[in-house]
Order: C-alpha cells, then structure tokens, then sequence
C-alpha cells in the first residue's frame, strides 16, 4: 500500500494551487489598478495554473479511492474494497472533504474557462474579474488545507474502510453534486464581475452581455441540479415526497431564485441600459446566498444527510469567509454604487416595468424563504427554544408571493420596451387566458368539484404554456401572414427568445405535476400475505419475498404484479429493504412503475410474524411533470446560451444598439 | 421634482406598501406554523394543551413498539423522568429501533397521548435529529463514543 505517493503529491499540488490563487488574487489587481499590462497578464495564466493544480490534487483523491487506499483517512471513512467502481469514484465527494475540494476544483475551472473565453474584454476588467475569483480560491483553498484535509494519513492503516453512507450509494450521487455546484460555484463569476465593476467604477450595457452568459450557465445548472436532487430525494428516501422544504433544499433554492432575478434585471441592463446598480446588487446577493447556502450545510448548523461531520472550527471559517465576502462586497458596493452613471426611463407598463415587476417578487419570496430557513437557528441560538418551522409556512408564504408572478409572467415578453399598451397585449394574450379557464373549468369538473384550489392551479399552468406559445406565434405573426412568412419569421428568431418560451413554458409544466400530485396523489398503508392480491389502479399481487446479495449488502425483495387490467401484461414491482454489512445500517429501495407521466410508487416496511408485509403505495398523478419541466426550463438555458448575440455580440463597448438588439429579448 | 425623481419616489412607496404587505404575510404565516420541540417531561412541565401540533422527542422504550393488524404502529417515548405514548399509521423510517433517540412530529391527544404523522430517525449512524441530540446531552443519557465520530 502506499507505494506511490499520490495524497502527499495531491496535497502538495493544493498548497502551490494556494500559492498561485494568492498570487492571482493580488498582482493583477494592482496592475490593473496602475495600468501594467505584464502584472495583468498574470490573471489568465494563474487562473489555468490554478486548474492544472486543483486538478491534479482532485485526480490523486480520486486515485486513493478507486486504489481503495485506507491509509488515507477520508477513503477509510468513506470507502469500503467491495462497493462498485462507480461508488468509489463518486465517493470522492460523497464526505466533507471531497465535497469542498470539489466545489474549489469547480471554482478552479470557471476561473480558466474565463480565462479563455473572455479575450474580448478589457483588460483591467479581465484582470479584476479573475483577482476577485483568486479572493475566492484562496479562501476556500486556505480552508481545505487548514481544517478539512483530505489528504490525511492513518499511522496504522486499517485492511478495510467503513463504506459510503448507504443513502449516497446512488447514481445520484454522480449527478446531483456536480451539477448543483456548477451552479452555486458558477455564480462566482457573476460576483467577480460585480466587484470588478465595482472597482472599476464603470458600467454599462456591455458588461451585462458579458456577464449574462455565466449566470446563464450558473442558472442552467443550479435548476437541473435542483430536480436531481429533488428527483433524487423522491426516489432513495421512499417518503414519496419531492420537495420538503428542508433547509439544506432552501439554501439551494435561495440561490436559484436570485439568480434567476438576476438573468432578468440583466435583460434590462443589456438592452435598455437600465437597473445597472440593481443588477449589480442582485450578483453579489445570488453569490452570496451560494455561500450561505455552503456555510449552513457545512458548517454542521443544520444535521442532515448533506452535513457528513460536523466540526465547530469549519463552521466559524466558513463563516469568516462569508461574513468577508458579502459584507466587504456590499461595502464595496454602498461606496462605490451612487458614483455610477443610472441610465434609462422607463414607464412602469413596459418590458423593464414588467421585469422590476418579477424581481420584486422573486426577492420577497427568497427573503420569506430566507426568514423561514434561518428563523429557528436564530431563535435557538437567541432563546435555546428549539423550534421547527414546516412546509405550510413555506407554501403559504412562497405560493401567494409567487402567484402575481405567474400572473404577469406571460404579459412581461409581449410588452414593449420602454412604453407598453398593456390592454393590447391582454387582447393578444385572451386565447391564451380563454384556455386557461377552459383548462381550469375542466380539472374542476375532473376533481369532483371540491376545492377550487387544484383547478386555479391547472388554470395557471395552462395560462402560462400557451402564455409563452402565445408569444412565440406573436412573434412569427402566425396565421395573419402566409405559412412560408412565418415560418422564415421562426427562422430568423433569436435563440434568445425560444430560450425564454421554453423556460417560461417549462414553469407551467412543472406547475402541472405539482398541482396534480399534491391535489390528486393517494397514498395507502396495507398489509399484504403472500399470494394476496388487493385493487390499486389495477391489481397489485403480492408474489412473497426473495433474498438477494449486492457487492456490499444483503437485500430482501419483495415481488410485486401490477396489472392496468386483468387481459394486460403483468409489470413485475420490486422494492427492497438493504442490509449494508459495514456500515450496520439498512435503506429502503422504492420500485417505481411510468405510466405516462404519472407513477405507482410502492415502499415496503418490514415483514411481520405471520409471514404479512405492511406495503406503502402511493399513487402519483403527473409526477414526472415536476422533473421535466424544470429540465425544459434548464433547456431554455441551454438555447438561450447558444444565442450568437452572446457569443460574437460582446467586444464593442457602449452605443452597440444594432437594430436586431433593440427589437427582443 | 424632475420626472426621474419622481418615478423613484413612486417606486419607493410602492414598494414600501408592499413590503408591508410581505412583512405582514411572513409574520402571519410564522406565528400560525411554528412547531415547538419538546420532550415527555416538558409536555407535563409546560402543560401543553391538546390539539397543539408539537415534535415530541425521546428514546423508543424497549419492548413498547406494537404493530397493530391495521398497520398503526404504537410505542412509547420517554426521558428518563416521564413517558409517552405515540401512535403513528405508516412506514417507519429506516433506522428506527427500539432504544433509539427518535423525533415524531404530531398533535397531542386529550387522553396524555400522542398521535404522530411523520417520525424522523436518523439518517445513518452520525446523524440523529439534532434537537434530540442536545436534550439527551442535557439529561446525560447521551452516549458519546458510540453516537457521533
């Protein structure tokens, strides 16, 4: 064991990925500031160093894992010779440790794709935007080394490791991390990019179009890595819930709603020159809820299946680093904001009234969020009276400051900038609300008209998919010119505003699968014999019990026949109680059965003397809606990014006002 | 007053008066969903009435869970100094066991017991509600090595 030296090389490699973020962090700021154009060279060139040097230190953890090296601590911790290949690479960041290397390595990697891909902007403002990333770096890199190695050695290396947390061993594990960090770390670049502006004491319409694409990307992430997570938490905890309002869900969300405030205000600033100081105030707040998002599931404030360990001196630097950053940038800020140069009016009916509109109203609901998540540590941390605030709150609070969102969601892309008629638009929009209120008289009819609730909520749904349709064939002019002009209209459209319809679109479906499982989702407890059969959408047929043994577990699975009808084919259900050996500890394995979008969702508890199963099923309606409605909303990101007025539009500075910029979003 | 000043004025008593209007809503929401946490001895200390949603806290007393024909799982939780007892219909969480620091979370009944609607355990060997973690401390019933790394 041990023969090649990879955790004291990986070690070694964050240390001088330190030296250089230090580096990184100073020199070029100061050449900025004095005009020396070989001290802001550095920047890019620390920032691609920085990247090879985090990178090698993330492949040498990564080496001890698959290696299964359990002279390293956090692979005896977390590791186990038996757990499958894919386990043990996603293990890495399955602990404390891995995870916060992780979130630096992917610090690292924005900081270099900046690096590459932002030769066209000012050279002072390259060089800030990455010091201000070395700040970052340098922080947390210090922060690793200092209180979470994860390069420690064991003297004695022990022959076996102590496996990954069971619930983890999951191919969410490969996918929810990453990609909720991309977004979290992402908006790092739009913070740098505030502060840079902040010092430079300039901006304008340009930096937004620069910075547009990373928050854009941030975004992307954050809302795919959300519905993992969610998706995730669905599926492997078998309550059959998908979203608790859990803290370590709302420090994710908190993040997503400012960033998404923040994609908007940017809107305004990129083509009308307006809310520059807003937009501004809005990066350095979505980064910041990123790190108070990190700060509250790190530091070991809040216990849960993200915390692994908690350790009082992680917490107290983490809080260091926060308390630096948003309060050194919001200093910044109050100093530096009132010199800058506000520019264009705008009448309160107008696309940038409408998107002032949809920031007010994110912002209310991510501070009632922000009031719920971090009330009860308060009080306790005040009072020691330990309260719980609950999902009701949550609903409540966020529902009704979401709702004159919605409302206004598919007026804000038909209103003209600047000045808008805001009775023709709702003349444009009045197919759309007539199939809203077709849609919400049909599910009330479909509910067995009790609640009015569900069909409100139907009706919302259905008013912002053909809100967002509706925009779209406004802008082809569709069945008012012939087929082949519209079609040449759709065409010649920027990706930009499909990115918007497929987003604001992808709120109403997922507004649909939330409506219809909250509204109309059953779940039932019963006790089943083997052999015994009981009605569920169908027959389910309890079949008996069959052992099973995994690579690292034992497992009891129960088997299961559904049929829709009595002549269909029969689907086999299998969920499973596991048994892992070394961790002592056991999870229960849903088995989930589509039918279209909707789920039969079975959990089994355990089995009785008599030979009885208490069997959990839920039933699902239009569950999957949920998932695929945030991925078309991520889509919408992803298009939107690929709009070419982002990728060439950015070099020239100030009066760009090409005619195809001024005319849409 | 030139027109941009009075635009931001407008803006800044809009918001205001909405603002108002979320303080308002957030404080209502808050006073009506706060779920207390307490422990059996805490439920006859500070007499909490019936009907009063709470998260009761303690140790699943051995030998006390039945599970009954209908699938509602009944046990009792207790402090070391009171006990009480919990009816739950549905799936237990995974590591619930007897001896176990758990959190339900339900209504107390006119009759001294308790009706659950959801039991948190913990989530693997490190983990325990932490509220429940800190009471056990407090009782030094807490087992320290074995608990927490």
């Amino acid at each position: 064991m041990g023969a090649f030296p990879a955790a004291e090389l990986g070690h070694y490699a964050l240390i001088l990925a330190l030296v250089i973020s230090l580096v990184q962090s100073t020199l070029p700021m100061w050449g900025a500031h004095v005009g020396d154009e070989r001290l802001m060279a550095i920047a890019p060139a620390a920032s691609i160093a920085g990247l090879a040097y985090v990178g090698f230190a993330f492949a040498a953890l990564t080496y001890a894992y698959v290696t299964s090296d359990f002279s390293v601590l956090n692979v005896w911790e977390n590791s186990h010779s038996d757990k499958p290949m894919l386990f043990k690479v996603t293990g890495v960041w399955g602990n404390h440790e891995g995870s916060m290397l992780l979130w630096v390595l992917i610090l690292a990697l924005f900081g270099a794709l900046v690096a590459l891909f932002s030769r066209n902007l000012p050279d002072t403002l390259r060089a800030r935007v990455l010091a201000v990333q070395g700040w970052i770096g340098a922080s947390f890199l210090l922060f690793i080394l200092m209180t979470s190695n994860p390069f420690a050695r064991i003297e004695n290396p022990p022959l076996e490791g102590r496996d990954l947390n069971p619930i983890l061993q999951d191919i969410g594990l490969a996918i929810h991390p990453p990609m909720l960090y991309l977004g979290y770390v992402g908006f790092s670049i739009s913070f740098a990019f505030a502060v840079a502006a902040l010092i430079d004491g300039r901006i304008d319409a340009a930096w937004a179009r620069w910075v547009r694409p990373w928050t854009l990307t941030a975004w992307m992430f954050l809302t795919a890595g959300i519905a993992m997570g969610s998706y995730w938490a669905y599926y492997e905890l078998g309550w059959g819930g998908w979203w608790f309002w859990d803290p370590v869900e709302n420090v994710s969300f908190m993040p997503w709603l400012a960033g998404t405030a923040l994609l908007h205000s940017a809107i305004v600033m990129e083509k009308r020159g307006a809310l520059k100081i807003w937009t501004i105030l809005l990066a350095i707040l979505a980064f910041s809820l990123s790190l108070l998002g990190t700060f509250i599931v790190r530091s070991g404030l809040l216990t849960s299946v993200h915390t692994f360990a908690a350790d009082p001196d992680r917490g107290l630097f983490i809080l260091l680093i926060l308390m630096t950053f948003i309060g050194g940038s919001l200093i910044l800020f109050a100093w530096r904001a009132p010199m800058m140069k506000q520019g264009g009016l705008f009448q309160p009916i107008s696309r940038e009234g409408a998107l002032v509109f949809n920031n007010i109203f994110i912002l209310f609901a991510t501070a009632a969020v922000l009031l719920g998540t971090l009330y009860p540590i308060g009080l306790e941390a005040l009072t020691d009276r330990k309260i719980s605030v609950g999902p009701p709150y949550f609903n409540k609070t966020f529902a009704i400051l979401m709702l004159p969102v919605l409302l206004a969601m598919p007026f804000g892309p038909m209103l003209a900038w600047k000045r808008a008629d805001l009775a023709g638009v709702a003349q444009r929009l009045g197919v759309a609300m007539l199939v809203a209120i077709a849609g919400a008289a049909v599910a009330f009819a479909l509910s067995g008209a009790g609640s009015p609730l569900p069909a409100i909520g139907i009706g919302l749904a259905v008013w912002l998919i053909i809100g967002a349709l509706t925009d779209l064939a406004e802008r082809i002019r569709l069945f008012r010119v012939p087929p082949g002009v519209s079609l040449s209209r759709l065409a010649g459209l920027p990706r930009a505003v499909f990115g918007g319809v497929l987003a604001h679109g992808g709120v109403g479906v997922m507004l649909i699968g939330i409506v219809s499982v909250t509204s109309f989702g059953t779940e039932d407890n019963v006790i089943m014999q083997p052999g015994g059969t009981i009605d569920y959408h169908g027959t389910l047929q309890f079949d008996g019990m069959v052992p099973r043994s995994g690579p690292n577990y034992r497992e009891e699975i129960a088997r299961f026949n559904w049929k829709a009808a009595p002549e269909t084919e029969p689907v086999m259900l299998t969920p499973s109680r596991r048994f892992y050996t070394a961790r002592q500890s056991s999870t229960t394995e849903a088995a989930i059965h589509n039918r279209g979008f909707s789920q039969i969702y079975l959990t089994i508890g355990e089995s009785r003397d008599d030979g009885g199963l208490v069997v959990k099923a839920y039933y699902k309606p239009q569950v999957t809606l949920i998932w695929i409605g945030a991925l078309i909303m991520a889509a919408g990101g992803l298009v939107s990014l690929t709009d070419r007025r982002l990728r060439i539009g950015a070099p020239k500075r100030a009066r760009a006002r090409s005619p195809e910029a001024r005319q849409s979003a | 007053m030139t027109r941009k000043k009075k635009q931001r004025l407008t803006l800044i008593a809009v918001g205001g008066a909405l603002l108002a209007c979320v303080v308002a809503l957030v404080a209502y929401a808050l006073n009506d969903q706060l779920v207390y946490f307490y422990m059996p001895a805490d439920i006859v200390e500070k007499n909490v009435q019936p009907g009063t949603r709470i998260r009761l806290g303690g140790l699943v007393e051995d030998g006390s869970v039945v599970r009954a024909e209908n699938g509602v799982v009944s046990f009792v939780l207790a402090d070391g100094t009171e006990s009480i007892k919990v009816s739950y219909q549905g799936l237990l969480p995974d590591l619930f066991r007897e001896g176990q620091g758990i959190v339900a979370e339900g209504t107390m009944q006119a009759g001294g017991a308790f009706v659950a609607d959801s039991v948190l355990a913990k989530h693997d060997e490190n983990y325990m509600p932490r509220e429940m973690a800190d009471a056990l401390k407090e009782q030094g019933v807490w087992n320290d090595g074995k608990e927490v790394q």
